[in-house]
């Protein structure tokens, strides 16, 4: 227990040190936290009038931003089957980092619905011994506990692992191997079930299709990878931790599949609603030609094709064997699924209304500050836990220095 | 070749790490706290401008309605008078009207009668104390009617925001949709905190003091019949009716979602729903659906029905009915 608090505090202090970029890095993205926090303060005392929504478009960016994230969130287990299954030796040196990811990652799913709330106040309504909590009638119910569960099992897993590591000592496998197998089945329950939340819908057609967790899988597993193919880039510039190339080439071919199938699905459905275009076709019309004169979200969708196209492109031709063009399809895909899997999906589920009223949404400035806010948050959490873990995994951080430097 | 790192924390910050705190770090540390607490201060500053009584105590430990005892719930209703006259300036009287029993409320429309004035959804705005910014404003109105084209039904190119001095068009015919308090109601169903539930009449109700305003049953609603109160209602002494239910149509709170109740404050209590009573041509029919004698279940036996969306499977007790 001593021990543990002392680990505690080392990982404090070390938090404090570092060179004057790092903390310019964190000084900012502080700074944009604490700017998201001012609009969201606004927010809880106008109400949400301060933002775009409405009574026809009742959910915006932050469930749009929620949607994404739970898929990058998810993702963090494209490191964990080649390391744990397939024992491939290099992604062991990195799999922590998509654990770590994950955690960063999940609270900002949590802070993004916790801003859609009407009343924030009464969160612990959800919370079972304060609240009463529709289980399992309400797949949002089912998101808590999956959302939650899951980041319970990354800090598990993450923190005894780092802890091993500092106390250098071998991990005990029963301790942590049997989770790592769990968290393989929570990642792909945590984004299918995200994708009930719409899937469930019966009035509204636009979700209501057995192909959007398939594909929300199928995006996630690109986004994921994209964003750790750049981070991992980052590590091995600015620290000394050693990541070969291989993780970042096993990613390169997780993306290139998973990005197949989801440009094949997404020609499925283009295919199934254009084809015969029926009634529940409009929302489709909406997003990819406009309805009636309203065509707010055309650009967003097509600039969305385009870059998953382009990352397409680069990831299947061998282009993408080099660095800077595998880095330029990660950008193109992480930012063409960031579009299409947020306002490109969840808009046109209210556009236009079960009555057939075309009202159309834009996001406010404050919605777009209380956004940035939580990306920062999650910037800043993420960078703060690669700095305080990378010293542990290459061995500069230790509980008995002493001992080891007399090795 | 990679280059050097730049950001690597070097063996002497690690040193640093074992070390005990010196005065000069704590400094430093105290020195940074201080930035860090008046950024996060001034970050907070709008809190300063909620109102006193905005969040409560009492608001916070507050059960379920269903969880409340008969006193728990008198009193709660009482605080709730006196601080709607407060901010609103009239003291209303809320009641807690109960399901009766034997009875199962269903609403039958016809729309060979309706012409499409628009009267029900403004008499539904002056009982139902919803926020308005003019006697004109029904956005927030628990009834929308849609103008639709002869020769179908196709809501997709409906118009509500059709002139409805102008009306009926010769061309036209009119459809009034509210809340069709469904058997099977999608909305009930992914609350995810049971702020919403269908009552033994059938009518599907909202505990404004316990809804989180997570708007999913908006999302769910395949009639579009629920509103959400982005703002403080705004209504004006003269527009409230004090006559209020604690279920239905008390003047709700910022952020949660308020929905059509059939009117329950008027017809548990065994009057009609504002809308039909307005209504100019008879074209709303209300009753028990449990009672064979009622006028409903006449029309529901001998007319040609309708069902709105019967596809999704909502089983609604609101019906479409035609007369020739």
């Amino acid at each position: 227990m001593r021990d543990y608090l002392t680990f505690l505090f080392r990982v404090w202090r070390l938090s404090w040190q570092g060179s004057a970029k790092f903390y310019l890095w964190m000084s900012v993205l502080t700074l944009l936290c604490l700017v998201g926090l001012h609009a969201w303060c606004r927010q809880f005392v106008d109400g949400l009038q301060t933002t775009g929504m409405t009574n026809q478009v009742s959910w915006g960016a932050y469930i749009a931003n929620f949607t994404f994230l739970v898929g990058v969130a998810a993702a963090a287990v494209m490191l964990v089957i080649p390391a744990y299954i397939y024992k491939k030796e290099h992604m062991h040196e990195v799999v922590l980092f998509g654990e770590l990811l994950a955690i960063a990652v999940i609270v900002m799913c949590l802070l993004f619905v916790t801003v859609d709330l009407g009343r924030p106040d009464r969160f612990h309504h959800m919370i079972p011994p304060f609240g009463v909590f529709n289980f399992p009638g309400s797949i949002l119910s089912w998101d808590v506990i999956v959302l939650n569960g899951y980041l319970l099992l990354n800090l598990h897993i993450a923190g005894y692992l780092l802890y091993c590591r500092y106390q250098h000592r071998q991990p005990t496998k029963k301790f942590y191997i049997p989770f790592v197998f769990l968290s393989i089945a929570w990642a792909v329950s945590i984004h299918t079930v995200t994708a009930f939340l719409y899937v469930g819908l019966a009035g509204r057609s636009y979700w209501h299709n057995p192909l959007v967790p398939s594909r929300f899988l199928a995006s996630a597993f690109v986004a994921g990878p994209a964003l750790m193919i750049l981070t991992f880039q980052i590590i091995r510039r600015t620290t000394k931790y050693f990541i070969g190339d291989q993780p970042i080439f096993t990613l390169r071919m997780i993306m290139t599949v998973a990005m197949i199938i989801n440009m094949f699905l997404l020609g499925c459905e283009v295919f199934t609603e254009f084809y015969s275009p029926t009634q529940h076709a409009a929302a489709a019309h909406y997003l990819y030609f406009g309805l009636h004169g309203h065509s707010g979200l055309v650009p967003w969708i097509w600039s969305a094709i385009t870059l998953n196209t382009l990352g397409l492109i680069l990831l299947i031709t061998p282009l993408s064997r080099r660095i800077g063009w595998l880095n330029l399809a990660c950008i193109a895909c992480f930012v063409g699924i960031w579009t299409e899997k947020g306002m490109g999906l969840i808009i046109p589920g209210f556009v236009p209304s079960p009555l057939g009223q075309i009202v159309e949404y834009l996001p406010t400035l404050g919605e777009t500050l209380v956004c940035l806010g939580i990306w920062a948050f999650g910037a800043l959490m993420f960078s703060w836990m690669l700095h305080v873990a990378i010293p542990i995994m290459n061995g500069s951080l230790r509980a008995n220095p002493e001992l080891m430097s007399a090795k | 070749m990679t280059p050097e790192p730049q950001n690597e924390v070097s063996p002497k910050t690690i040193e640093q790490v074992y070390r005990p705190v010196t005065r000069r770090t704590f400094l430093k540390g105290a020195a940074a706290s201080m930035i860090g607490v008046a950024g996060l201060m001034a970050a907070l500053k709008p809190l300063l401008e909620l109102e006193s009584g905005a969040v409560t105590l009492d608001d916070l430990l507050q059960r379920h309605y269903r969880e409340l005892t008969p006193e728990d719930l008198q009193r709660i209703m009482q605080s709730l008078e006196a601080r709607c006259e407060q901010e609103y300036g009239v003291r209303p009287t809320i009641g807690d009207l109960k399901p009766l029993d034997g009875v199962e409320f269903g609403y039958a429309l016809n729309l060979t009668r309706c012409i499409g004035c628009r009267k029900c959804a403004h008499a539904c705005i002056k009982e139902n104390n919803q926020s308005r910014d003019d006697a004109n404003d029904i956005e927030m109105s628990y009834i929308r009617v849609l103008e639709l084209n002869k020769g179908a039904i196709n809501l997709e190119t409906s118009n509500v925001y059709y002139d409805s001095a102008k009306v009926p068009q010769p061309d036209k015919y009119y459809m009034p949709v509210q809340c069709h308090q469904c058997r099977q109601s999608p909305c009930t169903k992914v609350c995810p905190v049971q702020a919403t539930w269908q009552e033994k009449d059938g009518l599907v109700v909202v505990d404004y003091n316990w809804c989180i305003g997570c708007s999913y049953c908006m999302a769910a609603c395949p009639y579009d019949a629920r509103r959400f109160n982005y703002q403080k209602p705004k209504i004006k002494p003269d527009q409230i009716n004090p006559n209020q239910d604690y279920l239905s149509n008390r003047i709700r709170p910022k952020g949660v979602v308020e929905k059509c109740t059939f009117c329950l404050q008027r017809t548990r209590a065994g009057k009609y729903p504002a809308c039909l009573e307005v209504c100019p041509t008879g074209a709303r029919v209300f009753g028990n659906l449990l009672d064979p004698n009622s006028e409903i279940n006449y029309i529901l036996k001998n007319k040609r029905v309708y069902i709105l969306k019967e596809d999704v499977g909502t089983q609604p007790r609101f019906y479409y009915f035609f007369d020739k």
